[in-house]
């Protein structure tokens, strides 16, 4: 496998990660939100500044596959 | 929101696509002499350029061009982009102020004394010529140069209104750029920072927060080269470092206290933890630059890897699909434009929330 095929592959587990990382945030900001439907703005926007920390370090990942690739 | 906005929105994105295609086509104009190579072309309008290129006619690329500016040995050199006629290889040879300058890869070289044509190595690295101190107008200083004007224009006609009505409702712009400020002030600021001491860091917060969505949207524009300021690792470098400046000066001693000397856990986890946390005091501003970046870059090569799908396929019939899938994309890149303005300032505010936060007595 070459270099620029690996960095396919590392980019594509940062992927993984990052999805399962924000679907599960997501997933728990919205069973919040559907059990207390009054504090809908603070958990959106503490699920969003999560969010961005989960997708942080996959990014990392994709830089380092792009640099690569 | 309601269905006009959305139908607005859509809009927009349509004549957005549709010009997309236009941009896209400008590369593999002459098939005949070399093989459409999608990385390239993506590449290519992914980086910074001396000057816009608008679109290629009869085999001729027409662009807009900038002023290069050089310091070499014999001082301030100045000429425009054009003079280089959109040689990227390094053939075209430009003499000036006593010196020989070469364009390569988007890259501007000065040619050692004597030397006529520049030569390569297997790398495709120059071996004759040096890099001159390089202090170009390019694209994406000329665009953020552009979105400078707009904020100033914005903001200090906001002003001016404020200034004329008695009464402080918002009249024309300011109407628009009121809430704005306040969902700044309300939503970021305040409860990231605290009451007391939110209103020192406001100014930084709402520069901030308005450069990289006004940055942001530049980049979404096609016509203009797409010219991708925000995913220029130079300017969210630049970004971050005012923020950990920031943080830095204004850390109490609270603040540093728990990067040293960690209260409230025992003596060798103490002494652990400090390497840490000094790591992390340089991973948070390291991250925003990352971020930031990445996310703009992406959104960019995405759109641009849907429209060279067309060309990888040769074929016509792809293009449905493409164009709607970057629509798509699109429509998405115009809320990430938003968002990212918004993390990037909430997550400023949380670390100067976090540099002077008072002692907490449990």
């Amino acid at each position: 496998m070459t270099i620029t095929g690996i960095a396919a592959l590392g980019a594509g587990l940062a992927a993984i990660g990052a999805g399962i990382g924000i679907g599960k945030i997501g997933g728990s900001a919205m069973e919040a939100m559907a059990r207390q439907p009054e504090m809908h703005g603070k958990i959106q926007s503490s699920a969003l500044i999560l969010a961005a920390l989960v997708e942080a370090v996959s990014l990392f990942g994709v830089v380092v596959a792009l640099l690569q690739g | 929101m309601t269905l006009n906005t959305f139908k607005n929105i859509f809009f927009f994105a349509l004549c957005s696509a549709i010009s997309f295609v236009g941009y896209a086509s400008e590369d593999p104009g002459n098939k005949d002499e070399k093989e459409f190579n999608a990385k390239e072309m993506i590449l290519h309008h992914v980086k910074d350029a001396y000057g816009f290129e608008l679109i290629e006619w009869n085999n001729e690329p027409i662009s807009i061009p900038l002023p290069v500016i050089l310091w070499t040995d014999n001082g301030l050199t100045a000429f425009m982009s054009n003079a280089f006629h959109h040689d990227d290889s390094g053939h075209t040879i430009v003499q000036k102020n006593g010196g020989k300058f070469v364009k390569l890869h988007e890259k501007i070289y000065q040619l050692n004394e004597g030397e006529t044509a520049i030569v390569l190595d297997q790398e495709h690295h120059p071996t004759n010529a040096t890099k001159p101190l390089n202090f170009s107008i390019t694209r994406n200083v000329f665009m953020m140069w552009v979105s400078v004007a707009l904020i100033l224009f914005i903001f200090l006609t906001a002003a001016k209104s404020y200034k004329k009505s008695n009464d402080g409702v918002p009249k024309g712009i300011a109407g628009f750029v009121e809430p704005l400020v306040l969902f700044v002030r309300d939503e970021i600021a305040r409860p990231m920072i605290g009451e007391h001491k939110y209103k020192k860091y406001m100014p930084y917060l709402l520069t901030v927060f308005f450069f990289i969505w006004t940055n942001n949207i530049f980049g979404l524009i096609p016509i203009i080269d797409g010219a991708n300021v925000s995913g220029n690792i130079a300017f969210t470098m630049t970004l971050a470092l005012v923020t950990f400046i920031i943080t830095t000066i204004k850390g109490n001693k609270n603040y540093w206290k728990h990067i040293f000397w960690m209260p409230g856990v025992p003596v060798p986890m103490k002494v652990f933890l400090a390497p840490i946390e000094v790591i992390g005091m340089f991973v948070k501003p390291l991250s925003l630059m990352i971020r930031l970046f990445a996310n703009i870059t992406a959104g960019h090569i995405i759109i641009l890897a849907l429209m060279s799908l067309i060309f990888i396929f040769e074929t016509v019939w792809v293009s449905p699909i493409s164009i709607l899938f970057s629509l798509f994309i699109l429509i998405i890149e115009i809320i990430v434009t938003a968002i990212q303005a918004y993390i990037f300032t909430v997550l400023s505010a949380l670390y100067f929330g976090m540099a002077t936060e008072e002692e907490k007595h449990h």
